[in-house]
């Protein structure tokens, strides 16, 4: 090693974003884990406060600020480093530090890049140079054209023939790309990936072509690995974070298998990595050709999954060699005596499924393609490939069982379904399956190979055996060839129809106490990278029914704590509950108990066997909890770190006597329970907006003319689009309920009063046995009517009177009392005028608790696990919630991955991460935190159109900052009117709907604009249809866009009152 | 599916179902951690007299490519004229297959060559089982049959199964191509032919116990092969004459390995329970130069016993065993890995190279 390097500086890759996600937070935590093993100074740039890698104890210095060049050179001439981390926070901290060695900053401050060289990221990153270098060595790559016009673009398609793939060059996970049949495709396309990058290539298409990864590692001694090999589901033409994968491949035979191996390792050492990269292939089905698609000199997606799926730590690994070390210097971290120069032998196989949220989002593109959508995923392991998919269809968490007995999909077209897939494709072929299709056919219409097709085909021909089975009467065979399937105890009862003569909770436990009756149960396998081969002490755990012994003895010692993590990363949890589990678990550990943690996800750190004593990559399913509870016999669980899932297991495992420690399920229910919360509220004297169930149109309407509009409508049966909604007509109403939503008995629809122009605050807190033992009160900065998700939150709270914070703390500690909290729990507010209602309460960790610790250095999830754990707290000291500094937790929207999707924020929560930046004040604050979400400071001219008369004035005050600053304003028509006639200077543009120049969307397009403010007035038809395409323009122009007016003001104010310049670069323990 | 049962040594049962030729079968049963490769595993004569365990569980799903041979007499596709494992054991072996070479299916040519495959066995347990307990004998019986009882294993130490995958005449391969190679047939892969063949050498393909020392020929080549090389002492005698010419290039590979380290005074012993895989690493001797391998041998040279002259070439980064040797000054070297790979990682065929460029 070369021991020069003392100061070491890693880049995070800031928000959570689609193809940019929670996989980074652990690649950066065992970079961080693996310098901090050589006893190196870490210094760790990323704005992401919901990490794991931004808590304490992992970096020696923290900077919560953004990851873009300007940022990182102040941190580099603060800090001086030896040396800098690129590999290790994505796309972002890729292109940033390939910026940073182009302007020479780094030579400047003589940092060292540590592992691969800059020029061999530039050599796979510019698609020219990656094409020459590797005809070099004569492989082949998918040819393409790199054009900087559309001029060229058409012509080059032309040469290679429709149809083509266009991509922006240095774009992260295939933004700005897409496939064209025809020149009118390609237009389109052609100019929004010309908005995010000066290049483009156009490509010849191999849809249909097999997608194959592998995971390479080599040392500077050119020694190398390929830790894993991947096979994609779908074939080419979907993105790889779009496509269901296999680790390892299934259909390669050993020669194509080590032909691309052998092609990888070629192609690793001629670009000179060292430490770890990922090659995509494209692969013929029908002979042994391929093309490589592309080479990520960096850590990934995938290798995080990889990293999972073998159980070897690729992140932690490529940073030691990034040290000077050889991979025969390292030992495999699981056996703990063997070398890391080996290639794990898997004697399971792996299914990674995409998780999508495409229902958030109004009009969004449901068409999978080549470029990502998916907004988390989940791995599942089994030792047959129907039980590994199978429980991966359940792991995505959107109501799904498994491959089949779900509910049934209305698909008007099942051919043009399986010809164009959306995010319900596997289940789409289910109901093919279910019609009669063939394999046959249906891989036609896919090409989906036929050996996936097939294992699923024997999925849906034993469940017809089920369904044959007369009168529950079911044989032991066919019994535990279902189980060893994938199926659950539900889909069994489902499939013998035991749901219609019984509840389905109860049929459940009927099947599962049938079985367990016949010795029919799951066992436990470890992961241990050499397929047993070697002994290994490892604690990474899966439980399949392929199988007749456990690995592991049981102690039945009752020294566990289990605790179930947070599931697939999806919109509304993320990382932050990933932080909660971990935390969570290292306090167990710290207070002398086994710590357990039940969890899927590959990309999350609570899924690193090094975090915890035991860890179950495994279901949270009732049923699958439970099989784990038996084996493990702990001492309690914790249900409250993980989010929703866990939170919702609750009551059924308590009615299983398990032990449920800190707050009781009970509790739990009477919070979660509209009706008995509500009764509660009433009951101590605590207010909340009006609500009703309602079930017919007659009693939406007397409701409403009894509270008034605006209301909040939430459907229970959503039909399409988002399942909640605020109305502020009849008009609206009716359209909303009409479109939107089914109204029956069956199905009520929950109407609330909609309190307009009302702060929105947030109570965080821990309670030991009713009694508040630490709390943080944050406010939001848009008015309520924004998804506390999506809201941009402020802490602690700078513009809340004294009377409400001593209100809220009152009532907080009235409702912690009632339900006798012991442990997190989170309460939202309504405050106008010193009124204050509740609107939720949460009995679990929030989404801002990861925020609030980290602002106050208080951490709550350590406190609320202790609490937990029955140990004596003290109360923190009162000073230390007297904070001199400010924090802004803003949201990351990724619209610009969701085609045609509204940018516009409502109830229903839309953005996928967030960042935590700390500053003087909240100016300071808030622009660290828009920067880091990136929203660019405007140079010289602002679009504005901003909504309905009140938010009109609400605006005023900011367009004069604006107009004194000097920016250059256009405004659409209301909005012009109603700045001049308050004196503010602005040109009219109009919309797209107007006769008259100049029009806002070219405009745009000119690129005459460098912000928009864009505030939908409200929901009717012709305001939506203008609004729309402006905000998408600006968001497929990558103009920065902002639709709240409050968020605007505060933004420009501080822009406008302050530079960039003026702000401090100060690490988190210098607040 | 018939029900079978296999029994250990130990009395250890495991049940599962047959997929392959009905046929009760004995074998040392030995595991295999390669996650591809059947067809070219079950064709290696170095599996003959063992029960093969796949951990990798599914098994199966590429089918089995055509067993077609080339106009030298060699198999297109496979390792050897037939299948050489007594039976193979899996965890999931999948009924259908897809690929585009593929023209029957795992279960049809196992029957074909009346091989038994069972399947439904909890693999990762029976592997425990062997690693524990090392290499042990077994039985697959059938349910139901009644001579089941009656199938003895022999002793696998005892048989001298080189002699019975060797070919029994001398072949030739490429004649008046340039440089001679012999190679001592112990039960050779058709790869190592044809990585030969491929550097444009002839190839005289001998017997085991063959005296080649009065061919004319410019090196020579030891191949793998199943077995305890203890039982092969004609080829050692033979190979210790030759080496009187000090000049004369000599490689081998896996027995190859075992048979010139005997040659030149070394012991072996026999591994608990051997290296099967794709995935054994190994550092050439004091280099920073690193490899990963191909692995099938359940007997290894003792570093310690090496004769004068000699050193380890390779050794095992895993449990610091004897993967290669070499001679000091003469061109003597071997590998106990597969160079040739198939199945598995080629990332060493570079020695045929080295070993082309001595002719």
């Amino acid at each position: 090693m070369e021991n020069t390097i003392k100061k070491v500086l890693l880049l995070g890759s800031g928000a959570l974003k689609i193809g940019e996600a929670g996989e980074f937070d652990y690649s950066g935590s065992q970079a961080l884990k693996a310098l901090k093993e050589e006893g190196l100074e870490t210094i760790l740039i990323n704005p992401n406060i919901a990490t794991v890698q931004t808590s304490e104890g992992v970096a020696d210095k923290v900077y919560f600020l953004p990851v873009t060049p300007y940022f990182v050179k102040k941190v580099i001439a603060k800090e001086r480093p030896d040396g800098i981390l690129l590999a290790f926070g994505g796309q972002t901290a890729l292109n940033c530090g390939v910026s940073l060695y182009q302007n020479g900053v780094l030579e400047k401050y003589n940092v060292q890049v540590l592992g691969t060289p800059v020029q061999a990221i530039m050599d796979t990153e510019d698609r020219e140079l990656f094409v020459r270098k590797l005809d070099e060595i004569h492989v082949k790559t998918i040819k393409s054209e790199a054009v900087e016009n559309i001029e060229d673009a058409r012509r080059a398609a032309r040469e290679v023939g429709y149809p083509v793939i266009i991509r922006a060059a240095y774009a992260l996970g295939g933004l700005g790309s897409g496939f064209c049949d025809n020149e009118e495709q390609l237009n389109v396309l052609a100019e929004k990936a010309f908005s995010f990058s000066p290049q483009v290539l156009v490509e010849k298409s191999l849809k249909g072509w097999k997608e194959i990864e592998y995971e390479v590692v080599r040392d500077r001694f050119d020694n190398c690995i390929t830790v894993c090999n991947m096979e994609n589901f779908d074939p080419l033409g979907i993105h790889t974070g779009e496509s269901i994968v296999i680790a390892p491949s299934q259909t390669l035979t050993n020669s194509e298998y080590h032909k691309l191996r052998e092609l990888a390792i070629r192609i690793i050492r001629h670009i000179g990595i060292v430490g770890e990269c990922n090659v995509q292939y494209a692969f013929d089905p029908e002979s042994e050709d391929y093309r490589v698609i592309e080479v990520n000199a960096r850590l990934s997606r995938s290798s995080a999954l990889a990293s999972k799926a073998t159980g070897y730590p690729l992140a932690f690994v490529a940073a030691k060699l990034g040290l000077g070390y050889g991979l025969f210097d390292l030992k495999n971290s699981v056996t703990k005596t063997t070398s890391a120069f080996f290639e794990p032998a898997l004697d399971y196989v792996v299914c990674k499924i995409p998780r999508w949220d495409l229902g958030k989002f109004h009009g969004v593109d449901r068409e999978l393609g080549s470029s990502m959508k998916s907004v988390g995923e989940v791995m599942a392991i089994g030792r047959t490939f129907e039980e590994a998919i199978q429980k991966g269809l359940r792991m995505i968490g959107q109501g799904m069982h498994g491959f089949v007995e779900n509910k049934e999909l209305v698909i008007p077209d099942l051919d043009k379904a399986l010809q164009e897939p959306t995010d319900k494709r596997i289940f789409v072929i289910s109901k093919a399956m279910r019609a009669g299709y063939t394999v046959d056919y249906i891989h036609e219409l896919t090409k989906i190979d036929k050996w996936f097709l097939q294992k699923l085909h024997g999925i849906m021909e034993t469940d017809n055996e089920l369904r044959a089975c007369p009168d529950e009467n079911i044989s032991t065979a066919l019994l535990r060839k279902a189980k060893s399937q994938g199926f659950t105890d539900f889909q069994i009862a489902r499939a013998l129809g035991m749901e219609q003569r019984m509840d389905s909770e109860d049929a459940i436990l009927k099947v599962r106490n049938y079985r367990k009756s016949l010795g029919i149960v799951p066992v436990v396998k470890q992961i241990d990278t050499l397929a047993a081969e070697y002994p290994a002490q490892t604690n990474y755990l899966y439980l399949t029914y392929n199988g007749i012994e456990n690995d592991v003895n049981y102690l039945g010692d009752r020294r566990s704590i289990v605790v179930l993590g947070s599931g697939a990363y999806r919109i509304g949890s993320s990382v932050e509950f990933d932080w909660c589990g971990v935390q969570a678990l290292d306090t167990i550990r710290k207070e002398g108990w086994r710590s357990v943690m039940i969890n899927y996800n590959p990309e999350t750190v609570s899924t690193d066997y090094d975090m915890c004593d035991r860890l179950y990559f495994d279901e949270l399913t009732f049923e699958r909890v439970m099989d784990i509870l038996e084996l493990e016999n702990p001492h309690g669980v914790i249900v409250s770190t993980g989010g929703q899932i866990p939170n919702n297991l609750a009551m059924r495992l308590d009615a299983q006597k398990v032990h449920i420690l800190g707050t009781s399920a009970r509790s739990i229910d009477n919070a979660e329970d509209r009706d008995k919360f509500s009764a509660m509220l009433d009951r101590i004297g605590v207010d909340q907006p009006e609500w009703s169930a309602l079930t017919s149109m007659d009693d939406i309407n007397a409701f409403v003319a009894k509270v008034g509009f605006p209301v909040l409508v939430r459907p229970s049966y959503v039909l399409s689009g988002a399942a909640m909604n605020v109305c502020s007509n009849q008009e609206e109403l009716e359209r909303f309920l009409k479109l939107a939503a089914n109204v029956s008995q069956k199905h009520p629809v929950v109407v609330s009063q909609f309190i307009e122009h009302a702060k929105e605050v947030e109570m965080d807190a821990v309670a030991d046995k009713g009694e508040v033992i630490a709390y943080a009160i944050s406010e939001h900065i848009e008015f309520a009517g924004v998804h506390s998700g999506d809201a941009t939150i402020q802490f602690p709270p700078q513009k809340l009177y004294v009377e409400t914070v001593r209100r809220i703390k009152n009532i907080s500690r009235r409702i912690a009392k009632e339900l006798d909290i012991s442990g997190p729990f989170n309460i939202q507010y309504l405050a106008k005028d010193n009124d204050i209602k509740v609107i939720e309460c949460n009995l679990r960790a929030s989404r801002s608790f990861p925020f609030v610790s980290k602002v106050l250095k208080i951490n709550f999830i350590e406190l609320a696990t202790k609490v937990m754990l029955g140990l004596p707290v003290e109360k923190p000291d009162k000073n230390l919630f007297e904070l001199d500094y400010v924090g802004i937790k803003a949201s990351q929207f990724s619209f610009n991955r969701l085609q045609k999707a509204d940018p516009v924020l409502g109830v229903d929560m839309a953005s996928t991460g967030e960042v935590g930046c700390l500053g003087e004040d909240t100016s300071c604050a808030i622009l660290k935190a828009m920067l880091s979400v990136g929203y660019r400071i405007p140079e010289r001219s602002v679009l504005l159109s901003t909504g309905g008369p009140r938010q009109k004035v609400d605006m005023l005050q900011a367009a004069r900052q604006l107009q004194k600053k000097g920016y250059r304003l256009y405004a659409t028509g209301g909005t012009s009117k109603f700045l001049a006639e308050n004196g503010v200077e602005n040109t009219r543009v109009f919309w797209p709907s107007e006769e008259g120049h100049p029009q806002a969307l070219d405009m745009l397009h000119n690129k005459e604009i460098d912000l928009v403010v864009n505030i939908p007035k409200n929901l009717t038809a012709g305001e939506l249809t203008n609004g729309y395409k402006i905000r998408r323009a600006a968001i497929d122009l990558n103009i920065p866009l902002i639709t709240n007016a409050r968020l605007a003001s505060a933004f420009i104010n501080a822009f406008c009152t302050m530079s960039v310049d003026d702000l401090a670069i100060k690490s988190w323990d210098e607040y | 599916m018939r029900n079978v049962t296999l029994i250990l040594d130990d009395g250890t049962r495991f049940h599962g179902q047959s997929f392959g030729y009905e046929k009760p079968v004995a074998g040392e049963v030995v595991f295999n951690t390669a996650m591809t490769g059947y067809p070219e595993s079950l064709t290696d004569p170095s599996y003959a007299g063992q029960l093969m365990v796949l951990t990798y569980p599914l098994v199966g799903n590429y089918g089995v490519p055509p067993f077609t041979m080339e106009a030298n007499g060699l198999p297109t596709f496979m390792e050897s004229g037939k299948i050489h494992a007594e039976a193979i054991i899996v965890a999931d072996y999948s009924k259908e297959y897809s690929h585009w070479n593929a023209v029957e299916s795992l279960a049809d040519w196992l029957k074909r060559e009346q091989v038994p495959g069972v399947t439904g066995i909890d693999t990762r347990a029976l592997t425990k089982k062997l690693r524990e307990h090392g290499v042990m004998m077994g039985r697959i019986l059938f349910d139901g049959s009644k001579d089941d009882a009656v199938v003895e294993a022999e002793d696998y130490e005892e048989v001298n199964y080189v002699d019975r995958v060797s070919c029994k005449e001398v072949i030739r391969y490429n004649e008046g191509a340039g440089k001679k190679a012999v190679l001592v047939d112990c039960g050779v892969k058709a790869n190592i032919v044809r990585c030969l063949l491929k550097r444009g050498l002839e190839v005289v393909r001998v017997p085991w116990d063959y005296d080649f020392n009065d061919l004319d020929f410019d090196g020579l080549f030891i191949s793998n092969g199943p077995g305890d090389p203890d039982t092969c002492d004609a080829a050692v005698q033979n190979i210790r004459k030759a080496m009187r010419s000090e000049k004369l290039p000599i490689f081998g590979i896996c027995m190859g390995n075992q048979l010139l380290a005997k040659a030149g005074g070394a012991k072996i012993y026999k591994l608990k329970y051997g290296h099967r895989s794709h995935n054994q690493p190994v550092r050439m001797v004091g280099t920073n130069r690193c490899f990963i391998t191909s692995q099938n041998h359940g007997y290894a040279v003792d570093n310690n016993t090496l004769g004068d002259g000699w050193e380890p070439l390779f050794i095992n980064m895993n449990d610091g065993s004897n993967e290669g040797i070499r001679h000091v000054t003469n061109p003597w070297f071997s590998a106990q890995f597969h160079p040739e790979a198939a199945s598995g990682p080629t990332d060493t065929e570079f020695l045929f190279d080295e070993f082309a460029k001595l002719l």
